[in-house]
């Protein structure tokens, strides 16, 4: 229960950072997008600062035997760069740009009561399911 | 100048969000991934603490509601069927590259995982190239 609880803060706290940071507006990602046109880069400073901050505090949470909260960590292991890796950056990229919506500022603007939002993220639903019904016939090795 | 401190304290907040998961859950913090376990691929005993993280994020949005409503302004005139077109592309995109820029972007980088700098790096150069592309096609008028 606490670590249920520990992932609400947590999705709370994150949604403020993402707000408060411009990428829940489209606007501001397609100018940070827009290189060779009208070339916004304050967003590169949403990553900076989260990777500055991240990149250290990793370094001293992970001595730990395990998380305070679970009896054990929950980190990817996978090494290899593969295809699929790639094409799904790809396809992720494209779909970013065209709407200026990627997965969390989507789900944070569910909460402005917009259609815009509200038809991004139904869809993007639609997409995971489609790859699921795919993988259940492939299962692709990603 | 000034335009680049709410970005960057904004990036703090968002790190010490996926720092306080990993301290406390032990978990990465990717957005894609907690809804796809949440919604198309559920599996038993995984599911409640996705679920209450997507309630927070919700919640963090009425808050920015309220506090900033400007939070969620767009001029943009995308066209709904650009939205599902983009939309599918996302979920489809993300799942099959194992994550999105919460995920890649943050966390794995942080990590300094090769597999999550090269997802990182793709999506925004492609991302740069498509809005190029799509500027020229005028898709976006």
């Amino acid at each position: 229960m606490k670590s249920n609880l520990a992932s609400l803060v947590v999705g709370i706290l994150f949604a403020i950072g993402l707000g408060i940071s411009g990428m829940t507006r489209p606007e501001k990602v397609f100018g940070f997008l827009d290189v060779f046109g009208s070339w916004d880069a304050s967003l590169i400073f949403v990553m900076i600062g989260a990777v500055i901050v991240h990149f250290i505090a990793f370094r001293f949470i992970v001595r730990r035997k395990s998380p305070l909260l679970s009896p054990q960590w929950h980190l990817p292991t996978k090494k290899e760069i593969t295809f699929p890796l790639i094409v799904g950056a790809f396809l992720f990229g494209v779909g970013w740009a065209l709407a200026g919506y990627c997965p969390g500022p989507a789900l944070t603007s569910l909460a402005s009561l917009q259609s815009r939002p509200l038809i991004f993220f139904v869809s993007m639903i639609f997409g995971m399911i489609l790859f699921r019904l795919i993988d259940r016939r492939l299962n692709i090795k990603r | 100048m000034e335009n680049y401190y709410s970005p960057l304290f904004g990036g703090f907040l968002i790190g010490a969000a996926v720092s306080l998961m990993l301290y406390l859950n032990g978990r990465v913090t990717g957005v894609s991934g907690i809804i796809y376990g949440a919604t198309a691929n559920p599996i038993k005993g995984d599911r409640a603490w996705r679920w209450y993280f997507i309630s927070g994020m919700l919640a963090g949005g009425f808050i920015l509601k309220m506090l900033w409503p400007d939070s969620f302004s767009s001029s943009l005139p995308t066209q709904d069927w650009t939205l599902v077109i983009a939309g599918v592309l996302v979920g489809f995109g993300t799942v099959l590259g194992s994550g999105c820029t919460s995920g890649h972007g943050v966390c794995g980088t942080s990590r300094l995982s090769p597999r999550s700098m090269t997802a990182t790096l793709t999506f925004i150069f492609v991302g740069i190239l498509a809005v190029f592309v799509f500027r020229k096609l005028g898709v976006f008028l």
